[in-house]
């Protein structure tokens, strides 16, 4: 099962859970994916120990999609 | 491998990407300034006891500010991974839950016991703290302190670190380009001002960057 995890003030909120073969939580999982990237949230995936990858299409067969706000200097 | 910049970087397009050229650079940049400001405070005290022993008290001012620019600056580092208040305990345990995912487990206990991530670089070896990071270098013999945050305070704290991690390890070099430097000189003039419970993270960062073939030891299988 694949998920889409927003880092919010909750901790993190679970947005859409999804398995390649159902063509209906993999659309709500993209809709709920490009709401979120219109809101200013980046989206992430670990691409490895210490690595990751910002994403701009919802990688359908990744494990786990994370949501995150922009940094900037302090 | 070539990677994506990160997407912040955009907003600080007039800086020059960090790299570990610009960091030894801006390092030497900071120890000479460090130099120019005690020497001729130092210098001004000697002559004036020299000349004039009656000068005492105003060599002694010129000590102390030989001694206080310094410590201003290194207190000024430290307090880029000076703890932030913790909000609603159910968020920071659901926050911590996420991190500890992706963290492995020296990196999970040192945050436990620390408050600091630590994260092995090609620039060196970070810690990643809620508003700041330390990156330890050089083989542990110098450290710089960066201001970086996200713009949202009222994050749980684990959440504040995951963020910085995951922009961390997604470009490494554009994560110090967005930064603000604050410091940067010995570990020890850091470590000394740093809370008790964070110093054994600078100290596991000093250690794991002078033994950098051990840095994977930071990273879950």
């Amino acid at each position: 099962m694949s998920k889409l995890v927003r880092m919010d003030r909750t901790g993190h909120t679970t947005l859409a859970e999804w398995q390649t073969g159902d063509a209906e939580a993999v659309e709500a999982a993209v809709e709920a994916f490009r709401r979120e990237l219109d809101r200013g949230y980046l989206a992430m995936v670990s691409t490895g120990p210490g690595h990751a990858e910002q994403v701009r299409e919802l990688p359908v067969d990744a494990d786990l999609v994370i949501l995150r706000l922009p940094i900037s200097g302090g | 491998m070539a990677v994506e910049a990160l997407p912040e970087v955009a907003t600080v397009h007039w800086r020059p990407r960090a790299n570990a050229a610009r960091l030894r650079t801006s390092g030497r940049l900071w120890t000479l300034t460090t130099v120019a400001h005690v020497v001729p405070f130092l210098a001004a005290a000697g002559a004036l006891l020299a000349l004039q022993p009656i000068t005492l008290p105003v060599a002694f001012v010129c000590v102390a500010h030989a001694w206080i620019i310094p410590a201003l600056y290194a207190q000024r580092g430290a307090n880029v991974v000076r703890p932030r208040p913790r909000g609603d305990g159910a968020a920071e345990r659901t926050a911590l839950g996420l991190l500890a995912d992706r963290v492995g487990h020296d990196a999970r206990e040192l945050h436990a016991r620390t408050g600091l991530v630590p994260e092995p670089g090609r620039l060196g070896t970070w810690l990643v703290g809620e508003a700041g990071a330390l990156l330890v270098t050089d083989r542990g013999r110098r450290v710089f302190c960066w201001c970086v945050r996200v713009n949202d305070p009222e994050l749980p704290s684990a959440d504040r670190i995951a963020h910085l991690l995951l922009a961390l390890r997604a470009d490494e070099e554009g994560f110090a380009t967005v930064a603000n430097l604050a410091f940067s000189g010995a570990p020890w003039r850091v470590r000394r001002r740093l809370s008790k419970t964070m110093r054994p993270a600078l100290e596991a960062g000093a250690v794991a960057e002078s033994s950098r073939g051990d840095h994977r030891s930071f990273t879950p299988a």
